[in-house]
């Protein structure tokens, strides 16, 4: 039994499309789109436990507070070390100074004087600082540390109070300092 | 910006260590050994006969070693090692950075052993069993995935390069740097990474209204948290699971990390936890404060992600010292985060005239690219560079062009172009030209 002619050179000419597609490029959209659905589902206490995301408006911020005052206690015992006296710095990043310089062609980037939003600074300490026990710190501790590095830096009073819901009302002076260039 | 962090982050050194002159020194026996071959570390000139090839080498003449359960590089190529630096190495010595010695290196792939490393606060040490990966914020249906069931996942291998923000940092200072290819360029490194595309597991997950970004999440002690936009996401991203061909190095994320091909190092978040679809960016610490762009008008560009397109030529170049006229064979690495190289040019002249470089295939996207040369050194003092151009005509700028976009010694992003200045003596400094 004999093939049609036809049908031969129909798959010859199938296999050679296929073996024309097979360039060496390594982001061809070749990828799977179907898996076998393993996720698990997560409790709530999970979910709860593992999402400590918090954004500039205050979303995810946790129960709790501190003052400036018991601020100055929580950076003595466990940020001094290495961030200086009162923020200066050395031998890890200063806190503190800067505002006013980044265009002044010294710039001196500090917390004060470029970071954005208060709460990246509360999410960072909670989930980094101190870095030979991150983690550690209460909730309480991280707020009042909080205000106290942003009372240094001049812009909460020394009566401040950071919590939930005041921590998203400062605005840093740096806020609108940052151009997006996620789409460019 | 303290001066501490950003020492660390660039090598702003404009000597180079002791110990890293070391290993060059005795990198630069090597590569003699390699280009004038091994009668040349016999002090015995190219072209004689000696006495030992006259002689049955001693290992020809006793058995070898056994077999081994998992190998190593030979014991006399030792002193191919990662320069490491940490700007905190009083209090936080695990913070810091290691470089691939590119010098020392042929080829595209980096060995994994010798993958730049970057960590916030050390590598952990994570127990498979007890790591899991969450998805939730806005899908349908939030999921928790292992080692195990990700590992039944249908998945894909791609080579990539990942960069730091921070590589090449070194070559903004005001003194050019006088190191290696790997000291100053170290923090970049191709591996083939094998894992679960990203776009299936939020797929199963189901997006959400208003979905925009994900926030990933990494295990380690620094809680690393970099926001990407979902359609990154649902493009080429990865968790991937495996570098060339072995569970991914614990330095590099092990068990699971994310892979963004082409994107900023820092964002291809190590030992992966979290995943978070939002509809916005976290704004986090290192999308913030760190990894921002800061130009002279005091605005900070945020976001760059995308890394530029870029190469350094690895021979010759500092380390090295010419012994001799004559033909050698230059030779570097090429790369852009925006897809495939399609030209390296090189200029003996810095810059003045260019010629073309061969290209080694494959040319795999968002990759390293090995070019090569023949080239002739006729004992003049010289400029070498290397200008690299990719698919989408991205053209690698000058140092002068680069820099004059942003404040003195910015650090982040810098992809110019290198300068090697040739001595009529032969030795070799990195210039700014």
């Amino acid at each position: 039994m004999s093939l049609p002619k036809k049908s031969i050179s129909a798959s010859l000419v199938t296999v050679m499309l296929v073996a024309g597609c097979a360039t060496p490029d390594n982001t061809a959209p070749s990828a799977p789109t179907r898996g076998p659905n393993l996720g698990a589902t997560p409790s709530a206490a999970q979910l709860a436990a593992m999402d400590t995301s918090i954004t500039p408006n205050g979303a995810g911020l946790p129960a709790g507070s501190g003052t400036v005052a018991q601020g100055a206690k929580v950076y003595a015992a466990k940020c001094e070390t290495c961030h200086g006296p009162k923020g200066v710095g050395k031998p890890a990043d200063a806190l503190v100074g800067g505002i006013g310089s980044l265009a002044s062609g010294k710039p001196v980037r500090t917390v004060g004087s470029y970071w954005p939003y208060a709460t990246t600074f509360f999410d960072y300490v909670r989930r980094a600082m101190p870095t030979n026990a991150p983690q550690t710190l209460s909730n309480d501790e991280v707020y009042a540390v909080t205000a106290y590095v942003l009372n240094l830096n001049g812009i909460v009073p020394e009566s401040a109070v950071r919590n939930a819901q005041t921590l998203p009302q400062v605005k840093m002076p740096n806020r609108d300092g940052f151009i997006d260039y996620s789409k460019k | 910006m303290s001066k501490t962090k950003a020492s660390h982050d660039l090598v702003a050194k404009t000597e180079v260590p002791p110990a890293l002159a070391d290993n060059q020194r005795r990198h630069f026996l090597t590569r003699s050994a390699s280009v004038a071959g091994t009668l040349a570390t016999a002090g015995v000139a190219a072209g004689a006969a000696t006495a030992a090839a006259q002689e049955v080498p001693a290992w020809m003449k006793a058995p070898g070693t056994p077999m081994r359960a998992y190998g190593t590089p030979s014991s006399y190529e030792k002193s191919v090692q990662r320069p490491s630096a940490s700007g905190y190495a009083s209090v936080s010595p695990a913070t810091g950075s290691s470089r691939t010695p590119h010098q020392s290196l042929e080829g595209t792939i980096t060995p994994s052993g010798l993958h730049f490393e970057r960590h916030h606060n050390g590598v952990p040490d994570i127990d498979p069993s007890k790591h899991e990966l969450l998805i939730h914020g806005l899908v349908n249906r939030p999921l928790m995935f292992n080692l195990a069931t990700l590992s039944r996942y249908p998945m894909v291998s791609r080579t990539h390069f990942v960069e730091c923000a921070g590589n090449s940092g070194g070559n903004s200072a005001a003194k050019p740097p006088q190191g290696t290819a790997g000291a100053i360029h170290g923090l970049a490194s191709v591996s083939e990474w094998t894992g679960v595309p990203l776009s299936l597991l939020l797929n199963e997950a189901g997006l959400a209204g208003g979905a925009q970004w994900v926030i990933a999440e990494g295990a380690d002690s620094a809680a690393m948290v970099r926001s990407v936009p979902l359609s990154k996401c649902m493009d080429d991203a990865m968790v991937a699971l495996y570098q060339n061909g072995e569970r991914v190095r614990p330095e590099q994320g092990y068990p699971m990390r994310l892979l963004l091909p082409g994107w900023e190092g820092n964002m291809n978040v190590k030992w992966l936890r979290r995943l978070k679809v939002a509809d916005g960016p976290a704004h986090s610490k290192d999308e913030t404060s760190k990894y921002t762009d800061l130009q002279p008008d005091g605005k900070a560009r945020q976001f760059t992600f995308e890394l530029g397109v870029k190469s350094i030529i690895t021979f010759p170049s500092f380390g090295t010292k010419l012994d001799r006229r004559g033909l050698y064979e230059l030779t570097g690495i090429a790369w852009s985060g925006a897809g495939r190289i399609s030209r390296v040019e090189i200029s003996e002249d810095a810059g003045k005239t260019w010629r073309d470089a061969n290209l080694q295939g494959p040319i795999y996207s968002k990759s390293f690219t090995r070019f090569r040369l023949p080239w002739e050194w006729n004992g003049n003092a010289v400029v070498l560079q290397s200008r690299a151009i990719d698919e989408k005509g991205n053209v690698q700028p000058t140092r002068a062009a680069f820099v004059s976009q942003y404040v003195a010694g910015m650090n982040y992003h810098n992809h110019y172009i290198q300068s090697w200045a040739i001595a009529a003596d032969g030795s070799i400094s990195n210039v700014f030209a």
